[in-house]
């Protein structure tokens, strides 16, 4: 209530002033107040530069390497993992899916390696619904282990457009500002091919906002200059980023190069790590 | 608790049920089979260690071998009554078939439930709800879009650049306006319609998909495009400074008009008009 009454007593008065009046404020959001996290990246890092030129994803950026995706599931999936796996892989040109009967991770990894494949992703399921992502670089490549919420089938969203074709899509990083999520953004970025085909005119967007990552597949069109249009189709969910191994997937014997730890973590709320 | 019996909590217990004969308090000479640490025992009890609890179980180590253990049973239940014996070589067996299940499915994967705690779940589907809002995704997905076409990614396939870059230049530079420049405008117009009028068309053909978005998107084209002649018509004095586009444009220009000269006719007419 008496808010309410200082704000209209302070819009009274910059009213009244007319052009002399001050400014206004800006409200204070979570991402005015972040925390300042030390690993935020600066594009003109000059050691970043030269980690990215050197880590795994380099034979990616330096177009040697087409990518080519595994997408599979855990064990006895649901008929709602199977049909998001299946849309999964109609957005991510060249990837294909396989289903698992019972077969060890471990197992299948040097398999994938040996049939040239670049990247592994694993749906992890619970209680007839996907909640887990697992995503891998293959050869000897960064594994990252996500908790998937939020996941929408094509039918269940609103105001679709039809299918995405066969073009490969533009890719949107938004919002990768940390070391951290420096490389987890190249990790989505590899699992695109470099050379978006612009006729198509679908982009997925992998926008990260407090540490959680929203995937989206919109078809844009250009009404003007100053104004897109873009629908969505296909599947959305969003991630949260658990841990982030080395190599490649093994949970005991890895070697985690940053897990979430709740304790230490979730401490600040203005605090975030992605 | 089943309709009929109900279970027993003794540990010591042959059967699982609480019947007369089957309750190790009620009988004073019993035997039951139990396991531990994956070695099965046979623990007895007697009447004449009645008196001393501590004493009252006497346990025997049964042999690994499953017929030696039976055996084993058999010896040491010798003069026993016969319920006791048989139920006591079920339940040995039962065990046994329970730990060689357990050693074969600990050499498969193992599933570990990782309880989820219901206030951190709450917790996050709470931020997550809240981030989604703050991040507004679709004005932020359309301002990348658009800055990427500001910024050439897309190359030739669009033809508004020309107009963008006219608004952001006219800001910068203050060049006078000249006879070439109203040349190279009318022509950039003839131009754009000739190659807006591509567009559309292209369009119509491959992306009959959008129904609606074409239409939307033809209607306003058409609009935009009588807008823009209006507009270009009225204000000739916006400088473009794209001189280095404007050489192969010109050389380009007489073959463009020849060949689309019959897509032009309504222009020309509005034009005219």
């Amino acid at each position: 209530q008496e808010k309410l009454a200082a704000k209209k007593k302070r819009r009274k008065e910059r009213e009244a002033l007319g052009d002399k009046a001050p400014p206004k404020a800006v409200p204070k959001t979570i991402e005015n107040q972040r925390v300042y996290d030390e690993t935020t990246v600066d594009p003109n890092d000059e050691e970043v530069a030269f980690d990215e030129a050197t880590d795994e994803f380099a034979p990616y950026f330096n177009r040697q390497t087409v990518p080519k995706i595994l997408i599979t599931t855990s064990d006895r999936p649901r008929g709602r993992t199977v049909r998001f796996c299946e849309q999964l892989s109609s957005v991510i040109p060249n990837s294909h899916v396989y289903y698992r009967r019972g077969l060890a991770l471990k197992r299948i990894i040097p398999q994938c390696i040996a049939r040239d494949f670049t990247d592994l992703i694993v749906i992890n399921e619970d209680r007839k619904i996907p909640n887990g992502l697992v995503l891998s670089h293959l050869p000897e490549g960064p594994t990252a282990h996500f908790r998937m919420s939020s996941v929408r089938l094509r039918k269940e969203i609103k105001r679709r457009g039809k299918e995405p074709t066969e073009h490969v899509p533009e890719v949107i990083l938004n919002n990768f500002t940390t070391r951290l999520g420096h490389s987890i953004g190249r990790m989505f970025a590899a699992l695109f091919p470099h050379d978006p085909q612009f006729i198509g005119r679908q982009v997925a967007t992998f926008h990260n906002q407090r540490d959680y990552i929203f995937f989206r597949f919109h078809r844009y069109i250009f009404k003007s200059e100053k104004k897109v249009g873009i629908q969505e189709l296909g599947p959305r969910f969003t991630l949260k980023l658990r841990s982030l191994q080395k190599g490649t997937f093994d949970s005991k014997f890895g070697e985690y190069e940053w897990i979430h730890k709740r304790r230490e973590m979730d401490t600040s709320r203005r605090k975030f790590h992605l | 608790r089943t309709k009929t019996q109900n279970f027993c909590r003794n540990e010591y217990n042959l059967t699982g049920l609480c019947n007369r004969s089957s309750c190790p308090l009620a009988n004073s000479q019993y035997a039951t089979v139990r396991e531990e640490k994956g070695r099965c025992y046979l623990y007895m009890k007697t009447i004449e260690r009645a008196a001393f609890p501590r004493r009252l179980w006497e346990r025997v180590l049964l042999s690994k071998n499953y017929e030696k253990a039976l055996e084993e049973i058999d010896e040491n239940l010798i003069y026993w009554p016969r319920f006791i014996r048989h139920k006591c070589k079920q339940r040995f067996t039962k065990i046994t078939q329970y730990l060689i299940r357990i050693r074969k499915l600990t050499l498969k994967r193992q599933r570990k439930l990782v309880p989820l705690r219901r206030k951190i779940e709450r917790r996050e589907k709470r931020r997550e709800e809240k981030a989604l809002i703050a991040a507004q995704l679709d004005n932020a997905i359309e301002k990348e879009l658009l800055e990427r076409l500001k910024q050439d990614t897309y190359g030739d396939i669009y033809n508004f650049p020309i107009h963008a870059f006219d608004k952001a230049l006219q800001q910068q530079d203050a060049e006078s306006e000249s006879e070439s420049d109203a040349e190279n405008e009318e022509e950039e117009e003839e131009e754009e319609d000739v190659d807006k009028r591509e567009f559309v068309e292209a369009e119509d053909s491959d992306l009959s998909d959008f129904e609606d978005m074409d239409k939307l998107e033809t209607s306003s084209e058409e609009e935009e495009e009588e807008e823009e002649e209006v507009e270009q018509k009225a204000s000739r004095s916006k400088t473009k400074g794209k001189t280095p586009l404007k050489g192969p444009a010109r050389r380009k220009r007489p073959y463009i008009e020849i060949e689309y000269e019959e897509e032009t006719e309504p222009t020309t007419k509005t034009k005219a008009a």
